[in-house]
């Protein structure tokens, strides 16, 4: 579904990315778990085509066609969603319309009919159990006055309606008391399925506790440095960070060199 | 003082004020006479003047408008349908260049106790009903556009709510400025006087064809008696070289509400001056501003409140959307005078610039002479939130659609504020023609 090959990104011509491989297929989860400032968020924002990143070299492919080559919303057409590490506050925009005017840019994308208002009510209600959220928050500005574990519910909460394709989640569970956690976990872990693939971006091992991933890949100054399965983040957790750069910079670090240049 | 205009407007006086209404009582013939006496001295305001520093009245001054004694043949013309008027829920007197036309007007429907009439039958009939209140309302300061209304005004609207009534449906008043000559003057004067714990709605809209300049110049006096409760709404919708001013003159008596809703959209010069005074204890107002200028649009508004006495309360939001090569002008300033204790007055303006060449002047002005009091103002300019745009892009929507919605969003603060549901739908999309590329849009509203 997705493969990035050797994927640069600056950002103020400052190189982030030094050459990122990485292929994620439907059905799977992929978590992308390393230290501040190793690029993970700027990877999820690539993906999206978030303004002020400027892939320098490589290719990112996503259902056999250009993703770099699309607008942020036509990837959004095309199924990909980013859950946002900073979910932005829209005063005087409605959760629920905002909402209606995206399910319904991706329908007529797909060349569907547009929803009725009454079917539209009928599938967001039943999404906002998923995800325990209040229903009073469809009608308050997008994130307007949220908490934080408001927001980042909303963010999933958003995700099971669009029923994206490719979900990236950035950072979900930073800043997350442990209900607000398994609450989004199970947002997540419902939208699971053979046609979809996620992309768990985290720092900290605790969420795969509850989404449990079926790849890990470590990223260090902008490169992966190390792919395992679920218990490569366990060891991650054991030995923190500092034991696998240092581990890897021994197997890896030509490599790591090379793609800086 | 040099200007041609002024002297074909003073040239015009001796024979209009014989014309005017109420010209055969004494004191409206010498109220009229004191003001132009003072407009011969002063004129027209300059750029010199602080209070008009960022507005020049030039390209209102360089071309000579036709005052109206009484255009009644004008209103003959009017066909509401066809200026997309749509028939009246409640009582409405239509004004046609200034003057009451009674085949528009409609007050079948007019709660008791309320009385809508113009002003200048009143004038002609009962004058002295009204001269407590008529010219009592503006401060010494007034500018020279309230003058020269002063001095040539004679109809206009008056609305008299008796003590305790509670009006059930909002009182229309529109003015439509018409142009089958060129260059037409429209000063209409409206007095409005709410009686002791009364309460109701007054809507002025203003408007007028595109393409032609003319010149609206109004002054709306408004006394608050005890206790009264007024909602007051001033939509500015005139043709896209229209000229206008207007003045909003505000007493209010013990325990006295305002709730003032300022809405600027049309217009290709236009000034909108404000002064309430809360003269009592447990007075209190609401001011609630929005305008939105393009193209070469010019919208300045002025308010001015004066916290006279103890226990008072103002409450300020003017926001504005800038575009184009449009630039527009917010000079607020409430002062707290000194037995003005347990005050409360808060302002801001909040401003949203949306192209290079728009240009915004903001002055928000707190003074302060009493110790005890709540007081804050703020002013901001600035552009879309880009975090926001890209949010909601990456949610599926089109750039251009977003940049219309958070516009449209911003504005929406100040409309949904509007206490009159048919007036605020009709304002929602008024606006959001204004703003926003419509089909891409209309699925967000």
């Amino acid at each position: 579904m997705l493969k990035i090959n050797d994927l640069h990104a600056s950002i103020d011509g400052k190189a982030i990315l030094k050459g990122i491989d990485l292929e994620v297929k439907a059905g799977e989860v992929h978590a992308i778990m390393g230290p501040n400032g190793s690029g993970k968020s700027t990877l999820a924002n690539v993906l999206v085509g978030r303004d002020g990143y400027t892939v320098t070299r490589g290719r990112v492919t996503y259902n056999g066609q250009n993703l770099l080559e699309l607008s942020p919303e036509e990837r959004a057409h095309e199924g990909i969603f980013l859950a946002f590490q900073y979910p932005v506050e829209i005063p005087g925009v409605s959760n629920i319309n905002l909402l209606k005017a995206s399910v319904n840019a991706v329908r007529k994308h797909r060349g569907e009919k547009e929803l009725d208002a009454i079917d539209f009510l009928k599938l967001v209600k039943a999404k906002l159990k998923t995800v325990d959220m209040k229903q009073e928050l469809l009608y308050r500005s997008v994130n307007e006055g949220f908490s934080g574990g408001e927001k980042k519910r909303n963010e999933v909460f958003q995700m099971a309606v669009l029923e994206p394709t490719l979900a990236i989640m950035d950072e979900t569970d930073s800043g997350l008391d442990i209900d607000a956690l398994k609450a989004v976990a199970s947002g997540v872990n419902a939208l699971r399925a053979d046609d979809r693939a996620i992309i768990v971006v985290t720092h900290y091992q605790r969420l795969l506790d509850y989404i449990v991933p079926d790849y890990v890949h470590v990223l260090a100054h902008g490169s992966v440095i190390k792919s395992g399965d679920k218990s490569l983040a366990l060891e991650l957790e054991k030995h923190g960070y500092g034991w696998i750069e240092s581990h890897a910079d021994d197997q890896a670090g030509a490599a790591t060199v090379s793609g800086a240049g | 003082m040099n200007d041609l205009a002024i002297n074909d407007y003073l040239g015009a006086h001796p024979d209009m004020s014989a014309a005017l209404a109420g010209s055969a009582t004494a004191w409206v013939a010498q109220t009229r006479r004191d003001a132009l006496e003072r407009f011969q001295s002063e004129g027209f305001p300059t750029p010199r003047h602080e209070a008009w520093r960022y507005t020049n009245v030039r390209p209102i001054l360089k071309q000579s408008f036709t005052p109206s004694v009484a255009q009644r043949d004008d209103a003959e013309e009017i066909d509401l349908e066809k200026l997309s008027i749509t028939p009246a829920v409640g009582p409405r007197l239509v004004f046609v260049n200034g003057h009451l036309s009674s085949r528009l007007s409609t007050l079948d429907d007019i709660d008791a106790g309320v009385r809508a009439r113009s002003l200048a039958a009143v004038l002609d009939n009962e004058p002295d009903s009204v001269k407590p209140h008529l010219a009592r309302q503006m401060p010494g300061c007034a500018h020279g556009f309230t003058i020269f209304n002063t001095a040539f005004a004679g109809d206009g609207a008056l609305i008299e709510l008796d003590a305790g009534v509670k009006a059930t449906q909002p009182i229309e008043l529109l003015y439509i400025v018409s142009t089958p000559n060129p260059g037409a003057l429209a000063q209409p004067r409206n007095l409005l006087i709410a009686g002791p714990n009364s309460e109701a709605q007054i809507v002025e809209r203003y408007i007028g064809p595109d393409g032609d300049a003319y010149f609206t110049n109004v002054v709306t006096e408004i006394v608050l008696q005890q206790d009264a409760r007024l909602g007051h709404y001033k939509l500015q919708e005139e043709g896209d070289k229209a000229f206008h001013v207007g003045g909003l003159f505000v007493r209010h008596e013990t325990g006295s509400r305002l709730y003032a809703h300022s809405i600027s959209i049309g217009g290709s010069l236009v000034r909108n001056d404000v002064h309430v005074v809360l003269g009592a204890p447990h007075s209190a107002c609401v001011l609630n501003g929005l305008y939105v200028a393009g193209g070469r649009q010019h919208v300045d508004n002025h308010t001015h409140i004066d916290h006279a006495e103890p226990d008072t309360n103002s409450n300020e939001v003017y926001k504005g959307i800038v575009d184009g090569r449009a630039r527009a002008v917010f000079q607020g300033r409430v002062v707290v005078h000194q037995d003005a204790q347990r005050s409360d007055a808060q302002q801001s303006n909040k401003n949203l610039l949306l192209s290079r060449n728009a240009e915004v002047d903001t002055k928000p002005q707190l003074e302060i002479y009493a110790d005890d009091v709540a007081c804050s103002h703020g002013a901001t300019v600035g552009q879309l939130d880009p975090d926001a745009v890209f949010y909601l892009r990456s949610r599926g929507v089109a750039e251009e659609a977003a940049r219309g919605l958070l516009t449209y969003a911003f504005a929406n603060d100040a409309v949904e504020k509007i206490q009159i549901v048919s007036l605020r739908e009709r304002l929602e999309s008024v606006i959001a023609a204004k703003l926003l590329k419509r089909d891409s849009v209309e699925e967000l509203l």
